[in-house]
């Protein structure tokens, strides 16, 4: 694999990793940099520097366990919710396509999509804000019609944007 | 193309034999069931396959032989092949496995002429499989005889229907051994096993308690009662009523003696039964807080001062809406026609609820006692005892609304006629006429009359209007939270809670082993259902509670005068 820098839309890099399990099944893992302690401690600390200036004014203490729950609540539901660690692709031949998204906390989602619902898996381009991005997506097949596609699936929720960089 | 084997987890380590199960038309895949052991006769093989197939509907065969060879056996090579003959089948697996490897080790010899495959050895846990049910699952009566067209729902639909291959097990003194999830002994429980034997006559005595039901309440001394329009109606608008025919329902649907055909039918009877016995459950509580220390009796005495009071209220506020209410001027005359109206009404009711009032803690004993019925019903009941008490504030908002209504409908009429139009009803539009002039005389003094009569009407209407929807509000909570108990399926979000691979909405692969030289093997797990789609999925249809109107159209109706009924009731028929 050559070694390509790849960034997200908003520019952080992530890294992309293929496993060949056998001739037909191949694993491609996407994952983001992991939660940074820098920016934790920023956002911790100015919280808390503000929750002791009102405390200063108002000499309530309730407004400081109110901080402290609102931070401890605010990452635990960042890390279970929100940010992503990695997201694999699993491409099984003639069984289907497995997408899975982990999150920083553990938490894993899972959906597989059988062959014989999938149509097609396509590139397909989008409008955000002021670029235009392209991004994999799985059309599936309607149950009705062999011919229509019923949804677009788009694949891999870390949006990437390849940029080459000289190594 | 690619062969897939579903192989059974169980059968991992089983020892060597005959590999039965089916073969997946259409997809080139074989569902492995169970492992014949040796020594076998090869004609009683057969006749149990014959045997299984009638008893459960899956055309099972012979898909192969696996072999785990022990220390000290040599390997089985020629035997084994020489089995493919005794067994004549179109493709013929021959499945190997070298005590502590991983993986398998995989040769196959077949009639037909595909010169290189691939073979991928999906291990799937049988017993969660067979209990698994896949959704969205088809609506309608499904056709046994249709294949669905998804692979993965095949796989599931043929170990959910073999059931009668996992009834053999180790202890049977039959000439067969057989591997399966169930072959090291069949489990029951107790209490399942009393609960089905007593169902049936619990069943026979609610069915009968329910034509007795029935025959009271359409008896020929109570039809002629019943059948009159008023207590019709009546029976119609209160909640408590709507809610004993909805249970009745209920009960008809759970005391029907057949087992539940088909998936759906079995959640349903499910959700129904467990919401009826916490609805009870909790209805018991609270009966037990209520007859303690004499809380009846405390609830009769709070009654009439809280009716007093509030008559009291409603007096001082008609007597400042006959003064000068905000520092608005209004009409006199009218004004002390309306307050003394609205006065004497209250005047009457509280001497109705004054002549009631030694009654009352009877009446809440008794009715007190209906609550062991259920939560829902304490619910309805107070909801009908706010609506009954509150019954003179609807009728004086219906007085002022209607007042309001002709004042509105007035105006705007001869305000066209001010402009010299009129309202075509033929062509539903406004078109331009010419009127005499007495006509135009008359309808000017009355457009006048009415515009300046137009703010104390509106005040008025505006007060009953807003205490109306408090009263409103208060009913439609109380209707909301019946609903939401009705409808929650209680028994799906346990099953989804405790037996997640139950509900299933998918699967999910992993790979296990890839060396190099063996097939690829995969482990697929059961993917549960997602919290939400199990609730909307499994809602019990109700008598559903909701606003009839959006906002905007409310708000014209309210500005117009016209009558609101904001909560409409879904009839549980399909129109």
């Amino acid at each position: 694999m050559e070694d390509e820098a790849f960034t997200d839309i908003s520019g952080k890099p992530i890294s992309l990793d293929c496993q060949s399990h056998s001739s037909f099944c191949r694993e491609f893992i996407i994952s983001s940099p992991k939660v940074s302690m820098g920016k934790v401690m920023v956002y911790t600390c100015s919280v808390w520097l503000l929750a002791y200036a009102v405390f200063f004014f108002t000499q309530n203490t309730a407004v400081l366990s109110g901080a402290i729950l609102v931070t401890l609540v605010g990452m635990m539901l960042h890390i279970h919710f929100v940010k992503v660690d990695h997201e694999s692709l699993l491409v099984i031949g003639s069984l289907g396509i497995q997408v899975s998204s982990s999150y920083a906390s553990g938490r894993e989602i899972t959906t597989f999509i059988e062959m014989s619902k999938i149509k097609d898996i396509v590139i397909n381009e989008a409008i955000y804000m002021h670029q235009i991005i392209y991004y994999l997506c799985v059309l599936l097949k309607d149950p009705s019609e062999p011919d229509a596609v019923s949804s677009v699936v788009p694949l891999f929720q870390v949006r990437m944007s390849i940029s080459q960089e000289p190594v | 193309m690619v062969l897939k084997i579903f192989f059974p987890q169980c059968c991992n380590r089983a020892e060597s034999g005959l590999l039965v199960g089916r073969w997946i038309s259409g997809h080139d895949s074989a569902v492995v069931l169970a492992v014949i052991h040796y020594p076998f006769i090869p004609g009683q093989v057969k006749q149990y396959i014959q045997q299984m197939q009638a008893q459960s509907g899956v055309e099972l065969t012979v898909l192969g032989s696996w072999s785990l060879p022990k220390e000290g056996q040599e390997s089985m090579e020629s035997f084994l092949r020489d089995l493919s003959t005794i067994f004549p089948q179109q493709r013929w697996l021959q499945v190997s496995r070298q005590m502590g490897k991983m993986g398998f080790i995989w040769h196959r010899y077949s009639l037909a002429i595909h010169p290189e495959e691939k073979v991928i050895f999906v291990h799937y846990e049988q017993r969660k499989v067979m209990l698994s049910q896949l959704h969205p699952t088809e609506s309608g009566d499904p056709d046994p005889n249709t294949e669905p067209s998804s692979e993965l729902k095949q796989v599931f639909q043929t170990v959910a229907r073999s059931q009668p291959l996992f009834f053999l097990d180790r202890y049977d003194d039959g000439p067969l051994k057989s591997t399966h999830w169930q072959s090291e002994g069949r489990e029951a429980s107790i209490i399942v096993e009393l609960l089905k034997q007593a169902s049936v006559p619990l069943c026979m005595l609610i069915s009968w308690l329910l034509a007795l039901w029935t025959w009271i309440s359409v008896s020929s001394v109570s039809c002629r009662i019943f059948s009159l329009y008023p207590l019709r109606f009546l029976s119609s608008k209160l909640s408590t009523c709507v809610q004993i025919s909805y249970r009745t329902e209920h009960m008809r649907t759970l005391s029907s003696p057949k087992p539940a055909a088909g998936h759906k039918q079995f959640m349903r009877k499910g959700n129904i039964l467990v919401s009826f016995l916490v609805d009870v459950g909790l209805g018991i509580l609270l009966m037990s807080w209520l007859y303690r220390d004499d809380h009846i009796a405390t609830l009769a005495n709070m009654l009439m001062p809280a009716a007093d009071h509030v008559a009291k209220e409603l007096e001082e506020l008609l007597q400042w809406l006959m003064g000068a209410p905000a520092g608005l001027k209004m009409n006199r005359a009218l004004d002390q026609v309306l307050g003394r109206f609205f006065l004497y009404h209250i005047h009457l009711w509280i001497s109705y609820i004054h002549l009631m009032s030694p009654f009352i803690e009877g009446i809440l004993w008794y009715g007190g006692l209906s609550v062991c019925l259920g939560l829902t019903f304490a619910l309805s009941l107070l909801s009908d005892m706010v609506a009954l008490l509150t019954f003179h504030i609807y009728c004086f908002y219906v007085y002022g609304a209607r007042l309001y209504c002709l004042k509105i409908y007035g105006l705007s009429s001869l305000w066209r006629l001010f402009r010299g139009k009129k309202w075509n009803v033929l062509r539903q539009r406004v078109d331009s006429c010419s009127y005499d002039v007495d006509q135009l005389f008359i309808g000017t003094l009355l457009f006048t009359i009415l515009l300046f009569l137009l703010p104390t009407t509106a005040l008025y209407y505006l007060v009953f209007t807003l205490l109306r929807l408090v009263v409103v509000l208060f009913q439609g909570i109380l209707h909301l939270s019946v609903d939401f108990i009705n409808s929650f399926p209680l028994f799906a979000m346990g099953l989804r809670i405790f037996r997640p691979y139950r509900l299933a909405e998918g699967v999910k692969f992993q790979v296990l082993c890839d060396e190099p030289g063996t097939a690829l093997h995969l482990l697929m797990e059961i993917n549960p259902l997602k919290c939400s789609t199990v609730v909307q999925t499994y809602r019990t249809p109700t008598y559903s509670c909701y606003p009839r109107d959006s906002w905007a159209a409310l708000v014209k109706k309210l500005f117009v005068g016209e009558l609101i009924y904001p909560w409409r009731h879904k009839s549980t028929k399909a129109d």
